[in-house]
């Protein structure tokens, strides 16, 4: 089942397309990221999924086929957007008391343990809640819906280290207990290492990357070899080369068992590595089905 | 609820997934860390924590791997890559899934008892001792380890056991 499928979606603001003809089917079961540079779309994009805007054309389904923003698909789905914005002026058992209400479904009993295992003085004003407190209680209230998808727009932006590992840990554990799927945006390439399994990597309101991360790292690797050979790769799907005068380094679509030419050696990729060649050729892309990359002329880098 | 289903039935171990909190359970006698710069992937740095274990002792056939629940709330790491580690090892054949209790040590991969583990251990810290006073670093110590590790297996056509003795550590140095 698919948890979230996206059919050549845009989305404009008036003059401006924030997306265009985005497709995606993102399978459930997994922490799904989404990077990519500011205004490439992310949060519309987690907006549309979530049901608080309306595609201008296409269609998004959440939760295998229920359109986004039908109460079906509301009941499935919680959202914590960007900086966790609350009622600053409520307490914490008061923006409790508010979402249960607002809800059809909410596990007070759920809500009220995690609070007590947290610390978080249920008496205080929302506002007045450190920045990891204040995300600890957002994601409380949502994940007290048990919902099947959770969303998170750049849940830890705001965050200091400590309070970033205690969020993450919060979710992996949700996901463990109650089988829930996260899509999740953010900047932090190399935190999203640890708690990702599916990447998405969008441009200028375009899916530029979507797929397993395994499988992505597994069909890319880094080739070094002499500047003077690179010619040899221009049919290749070759996705980012950074070259200097003797030596270039190309990223290239290739299996492990793919033969690699004299003189040039190949090293496997890391998720950061494969990020940031993507982000840096944004005419490249690596979507399931035929390889688009191919045939694709990078430009070149030089140092 | 389905998709905690799914991800068990990937891996043919619903247990695993779905431990009741609340159950007092026999605590593992190990724990797993992380080492985010050392390259290697994070299914793997579990594997080879485990084998390490094994090899050393600290876990025994029988012993209960950590429950995934609380692997993941420890190291704030996805699930499915908890999961992928103790698939692996359950490949290898060193580890077995039980159904609604987890995951356990099925075999050992530590030949030598304890007490002379602690004696080889012990000439090996005279031998480094007589290495640095001959003006080797670090590196230059596992440099000449690593080959003398490789002559002694060498010479010996590929016996039984280097495969157990030397898996883990190969791809770490290499």
């Amino acid at each position: 089942m698919n948890i979230i499928e996206a059919n050549g979606v845009s989305k404009r603001y008036g003059r401006t397309w924030a997306l265009r003809e985005c497709t995606l089917a993102v399978p459930g079961g997994h922490v799904a990221a989404l990077v990519g540079p500011n205004g490439a779309g992310k949060t519309t994009l987690l907006n549309l999924v979530a049901g608080l805007s309306v595609p201008s054309a296409g269609a998004v389904t959440v939760l295998g086929c229920r359109p986004a923003g039908s109460p079906a698909a509301l009941d499935g789905i919680a959202f914590v957007a960007q900086d966790t914005p609350m009622y600053k002026n409520l307490s914490a058992a008061d923006m409790l008391h508010l979402t249960r209400n607002l809800n059809h479904r909410f596990d007070q009993h759920y809500a009220r343990t995690r609070l007590g295992e947290l610390d978080i003085p249920l008496k205080r004003k929302t506002g007045k809640l450190s920045g990891g407190q204040q995300a600890q209680l957002a994601l409380t209230l949502a994940l007290a819906r048990h919902p099947r998808l959770l969303v998170l727009d750049e849940p830890m932006a705001m965050l200091d280290p400590l309070a970033r590992h205690d969020f993450m840990a919060s979710v992996m554990t949700a996901m463990v207990a109650d089988g829930v799927s996260v899509v999740l945006s953010s900047h932090v390439l190399a935190e999203l290492e640890r708690v990702a399994d599916y990447l998405i990597v969008m441009t200028r309101g375009r899916v530029q990357v979507a797929g397993e991360i395994d499988g992505l790292l597994a069909s890319h690797r880094m080739l070094t070899g002499p500047a003077a050979d690179l010619d040899r790769y221009a049919e290749r799907p070759v996705v980012h080369v950074r070259r200097g005068e003797a030596q270039a380094h190309l990223l290239v679509r290739a299996n492990a068992d793919d033969p690699v030419p004299p003189g040039w050696q190949a090293h496997p990729v890391g998720l950061e590595e494969l990020a940031l060649a993507y982000l840096r050729e944004p005419g490249a892309g690596a979507l399931p089905g035929p390889a688009r990359g191919r045939g694709i002329r990078p430009s070149e880098v030089t140092r | 609820m389905d998709i905690g289903k799914e991800v068990s039935a990937e891996t043919g171990r619903p247990g695993d997934v779905s431990t009741p909190s609340g159950r007092p359970a026999a605590a593992s006698p190990i724990e797993f860390r992380l080492d985010a710069a050392s390259g290697v992937p994070t299914y793997l740095q579990v594997v080879h924590q485990v084998e390490h274990a094994l090899r050393l002792g600290y876990l025994k056939p029988g012993d209960q791997l950590p429950k995934v629940r609380d692997v993941v709330a420890a190291l704030a790491i996805n699930p499915n890559t908890v999961l992928k580690a103790y698939k692996e090892l359950e490949t290898k054949g060193l580890a077995a899934g039980r159904p609604g209790q987890g995951t356990f040590v099925q075999a050992t991969l530590s030949q030598v008892a304890l007490p002379e583990l602690t004696g080889l251990h012990r000439s090996l810290l005279g031998w480094l001792a007589s290495a640095e006073a001959s003006g080797l670093d670090e590196d230059g110590m596992v440099a000449l380890f690593t080959s003398a590790l490789r002559d002694f297996f060498d010479r010996r056509g590929g016996s039984a056991g280097r495969r157990g003795a030397a898996s883990g550590e190969t791809e770490g140095v290499a």
